[in-house]
């Protein structure tokens, strides 16, 4: 059999393939020779061929029939096959394949080997891949070669010893004392190697950490020494005396100053020292600022060595090259919070970065600036940012925008100057808005009363100038349907009043329902808008006419909305001046920003302009509108309401919005006038979450009842009248788990005989956590027109510990005051 | 470290080092994302990336792409100089090293490498030591080379 081609050979011929097929089939050809070489147990080309090997697995194709190769290799007595062969073991075998565990004995024996050159295959090989049994088996080998007089393999040995510890970490305590006098050596690569073993150990073991605080002297004198020592030609980086153990040394610094007074306060020194005479025009003295503010930040430094560093960084920031621009604004990013002050000190800087070319360093400037701003530098602040939103990448705008809301909501300086920025977002950067930032800003819009003729027009005529976004769009018609009769009546303080006419408004609401561009979600907010027009303006037929085209759409949504409106229009015309009214001023909970759709929750925080709010009383007055009545087709008789409940914040522009408010103008009052609302009840609807509507009230003091009480499953009963309509009982479900497990996926159902109507809105949630560290609510709703005993059926579904859990029961048990 | 890659301009791999055990597939999906994002980079950009958890620095020698990725508490700075330090060394043993070398003596660069670094740490910080030991090793070996670079490049195995 003819020698198998050289390793330089194949890959020469390999290269010169045209294409990706060719390739393959020359690797093809070589690999069934070299196997059938292995097969022959050929010792004088083993090597040879597991070098083309590792060629070929470089190039992606499958080599391991070639493991076994490697592990006889490392077995050879020849140098040249042990190098191929560790090599090998590195790249093909790790700990995932059996087969690796064959060489720890070869490793052992190698560990002992006559040439140092053999031992540090065999320490790098374990150091770079060795499984946590091989270590285990090795570990004294290691330590062993740990306290060696020989620097080559001293150093290999502390590397190693990292890697035992890494994998198996309770194996630390035995190379405890080898580490003693470690940094007493005078080479650097076992010092080197030595802080990196020191380092790992602290790093993991709080105890190591204190026995290792009391060599901070030494280090700090090892450190003093590099920088205070002449030229060192076998160290020397562009000037700098081993920059590598510098910066591991101060790395370790950092972490044995970190929260102790009396080692922070031994570094002092040494730390100034570098951070003042470290010499920067070359990025290796600039690596050692760098790890040398790190550690400052870190330790309990005082404060002018803390100022010092944060100098260095705005520096930096002022520095060309763009790495270490980026370096600085990374760690200011970090400092922002504990340093406020002396960052703010580089604001224009930081500001000025945002111009960079670079997208990483774009990106950092970014959410640094949103960091510094506050209520004294927010205007101008603001304009850099919103320059910045108007030319920065896509990738950037929606992070932006958030940021700017967030900062616009905490600190802006007057409401007009909200809107302005809200509304420069919108047109600028108004697709890439969170989808949750429209009610926010509904919200926002809402509150500021004195705003509302400003808003709509600018509003208004932005939609003029495009519709493609669709946030913007949302917003836009959310408040022209809300406010249409201030555009149209030309008034405006805050600017020049535009003249437009009712006509012009419905052409463009009308334009948003056809256009492509709209969203099904927009197009609901246009048809909702176009309703509430119906009260506002005077051209009610034409509303009409669109609302009754629509009643026959495709989409469900549409559909609906427009069917219900012209029932409004045809069979509850009366009350449709009540139901289109002005929204009240919302609650605001939560201030973060884009959040979700909030809740609230009865929390009466005065907002801009109010009317009062009486204490959140709950005698559930008017139902004139209830929709369960609308369809029942009960008769209503609207009651003056002066009361105010929660109200459902959710200002998503859908039904819910529309009915939303309901007042009461019966008989004696007018329809209130578009300006402060009077207080309204809220609502229920369908489709509402589970807010209870009403607090609990004990309007009937109808007693609550355990319906259900199994398995760790507890579900109570609470009652309300929802209305004086004595038919209408609503129910509280509320759902406890006294087990150790949630209960998952969990839901309730429940039937009711057939002269009941039952209605089940959305539970609360639809886990159930374990001991009864929260509960589930749900709210039903049943019509008892008949008055019968109240019976229901239910059926619970949950996951727990795994298995899934199906039950039935009867609710028997109703006391008699909830339906008689 | 976590791994250490190096690549040419068209993306073809000359050389990997994982400092942390991984299935091949994972490694190989490893490798497709660093070439696509590193060549994809524009040419005055700054040298560094964030890659899930991992901070990527790359730099370019003529025509090879020297990726390394490091864990966030590491120095980005001193990986650029780790990074500049392997090239030297590379650089001293082929004398004016080019990608043409390494591709012919891959054996050779994971050689060196393995006497710079070990387990995603430095082990010797001088650079006459790391060569010292590589020539003390290759006179060790039975197949020898001699000192001229060119028949360094051919003869061997």
């Amino acid at each position: 059999m003819p020698a198998p081609i050289r390793l330089r050979e194949l890959i020469r011929t390999i290269r010169t393939a045209r294409t990706q097929a060719e390739e393959r089939e020359m690797i093809q050809k070589e690999c069934a020779a070299i196997r059938s070489s292995f097969r022959e147990e050929d010792n004088t080309y083993r090597c040879r061929n597991v070098a083309k090997l590792l060629y070929m697995h470089m190039l992606g194709y499958p080599a391991h029939f070639g493991q076994l190769e490697c592990l006889k290799l490392i077995a050879s007595q020849k140098f040249t096959d042990k190098r191929i062969g560790y090599l090998g073991a590195m790249l093909l075998l790790d700990e995932r394949q059996d087969v690796h565990l064959l060489m720890t004995n070869c490793i052992k024996n190698d560990l002992n080997h006559s040439t140092q050159y053999v031992q540090g295959l065999a320490l790098c090989t374990l150091g770079c891949m060795g499984s946590s049994e091989m270590c285990r088996d090795l570990a004294g080998e290691v330590e062993k070669l740990l306290k060696t007089s020989n620097s080559y393999l001293r150093k290999k040995a502390a590397l190693c010893a990292v890697h035992v510890i890494r994998k198996v970490p309770e194996l630390m305590e035995m190379f405890l004392p080898a580490t003693k006098n470690l940094l007493s050596e005078k080479n650097h690569g076992v010092l080197h190697t030595s802080v990196v073993l020191l380092t790992e150990m602290c790093e993991r073991s709080p105890d190591m950490l204190a026995h290792f605080r009391k060599l901070v002297p030494q280090l700090v004198r090892i450190l003093k020494n590099l920088i205070m020592s002449g030229y060192s030609p076998e160290h020397d980086v562009s000037g700098i005396s081993d920059p590598f153990l510098q910066v591991r040394i101060l790395r370790l610094l950092r972490i044995l100053g970190k929260g102790d007074d009396d080692s922070s306060e031994a570094m002092n020194d040494i730390l100034a020292q570098v951070a003042t005479n470290t010499e920067t025009s070359k990025n290796v003295g600039n690596a050692i600022l760098y790890e040398t503010v790190l550690t400052i930040m870190d330790i309990k430094s005082e404060s002018g060595l803390r100022v010092l560093a944060i100098n260095i960084l705005g520096r930096f920031l002022l520095n060309n090259d763009k790495n270490i621009r980026y370096v600085a604004l990374t760690s200011l990013l970090k400092t922002v919070q504990t340093d406020h002050n002396a960052v703010q000190r580089h604001r224009s800087t930081i500001v000025d970065c945002l111009k960079d070319l670079d997208v990483s360093i774009k990106r950092r400037a970014m959410e640094l600036s949103f960091a510094l701003v506050n209520g004294n530098n927010i205007r101008g602040m603001m304009k850099e940012l919103l320059y910045f939103l108007d030319s920065c990448d896509p990738e950037f705008k929606a992070d932006c925008a958030s940021g700017v809301f967030l900062a616009a909501e905490k600190y802006a300086p007057s409401k007009r100057w909200h809107i302005d920025t809200i509304m420069r977002v919108l047109t600028t950067a108004g697709s890439y808005v969170r989808d949750d930032s429209v009610p926010n800003l509904i919200q926002l819009i809402t509150n500021s009363v004195e705003m509302h003729a400003y808003t709509v027009q600018r509003l208004y005529k932005a939609l003029l100038d495009d519709i493609s976004q669709q946030p913007l769009v949302q917003v836009a018609s959310w408040c022209i349907g809300e406010y249409g009769d201030l555009l149209v009546s030309g008034q405006c303080e805050e600017e020049e009043p535009i003249q437009v006419t009712e006509d012009e408004v419905l052409d463009v609401l009308e334009g948003l329902l056809v256009s492509n561009l709209s969203t099904p979600v927009t197009r609901g907010y246009a048809l909702t808008a176009i309703m509430k027009l119906s009260t506002r303006f005077t051209s009610v037929n034409r509303i009409k006419k669109v609302v009754s085209i629509y009643g026959s759409s495709i989409d469900v949504e549409l559909q609906q909305r427009a069917v219900e409106y012209n029932a409004l229009f045809k069979k509850y015309d009366h009350m449709r001046p009540a139901l289109l009214e002005r929204m009240p001023i919302m609650e605001k909970t939560a201030s973060n920003g884009p959040t979700e759709i909030v809740q609230t929750n009865g929390e009466t925080e005065p907002s801009v302009v109010e009317a009062k709010h009486p204490p959140p009383v709950t005698q559930p007055t008017n139902q004139a509108n209830d929709l369960l009545d609308l369809l029942g087709g009960n008769d209503v008789v609207p009651v003056i309401q002066n009361t105010v409940s929660t109200k459902p914040a959710s200002a998503g522009g859908e039904l819910l919005d529309l009915l939303g408010d309901l007042s009461l103008s019966g008989g004696t009052s007018p329809a209130p006038a578009p300006s402060v609302p009077t207080s309204q009840p809220s609502f229920f609807l369908d489709g509402l979450t589970s807010q209870p509507l009403f607090n609990d009230i004990a309007a009937a003091g109808i007693p609550p009842m355990t319906a259900y009480n199994k398995n760790g499953l507890k579900i109570d009963f609470t009652f309300e009248r929802a209305n004086p309509n004595p038919n209408i009982a609503v129910i509280t479900i509320h759902a406890s788990n006294s087990t150790e497990a949630d209960m998952t996926d969990f839901v309730f159902q429940a039937a009711v005989p057939k002269t009941f109507q039952l209605q089940l809105l959305s539970p609360s949630s639809n886990v159930v956590p374990a001991l009864n560290q929260g509960t589930v609510t749900q709210v039903i709703r049943v019509l008892n027109p008949q008055k019968q005993q109240l019976r229901m059926r239910i059926k619970l579904t949950y996951t727990h510990k795994g298995s899934a859990v199906q039950d039935l029961a009867e609710v028997n048990n109703f006391p008699p005051q909830s339906w008689q | 470290m976590r791994f250490l890659l190096l690549f040419s301009r068209q993306g073809k791999l000359r050389l990997q080092k994982w400092f942390t055990s991984m299935s091949d597939r994972e490694k190989k999906k490893i490798i497709r994302d660093m070439t696509t994002m590193v060549l994809a980079r524009q040419a005055r950009s700054c040298n560094f990336l964030q890659w899930k958890d991992l901070k990527i620095i790359y730099k370019r020698y003529a025509s090879l792409y020297f990726c390394l990725a490091v864990e966030s508490q590491e120095n980005e700075l001193l990986a650029l100089e780790i990074i500049h330090r392997y090239v030297e060394l590379l650089d001293k043993y082929f004398g004016n090293v080019c990608e043409l070398d390494i591709i012919f003596n891959f054996e050779k660069a994971y050689f060196i490498l393995d006497e710079f670094l070990m387990g995603g740490e430095i082990q010797e910080t001088s650079k006459q030591i790391v060569n010292r030991s590589i020539e003390a090793s290759d006179m060790l070996q039975e197949v020898r080379f001699t000192d001229s670079p060119c028949v360094r490049r051919e003869a061997g195995f």
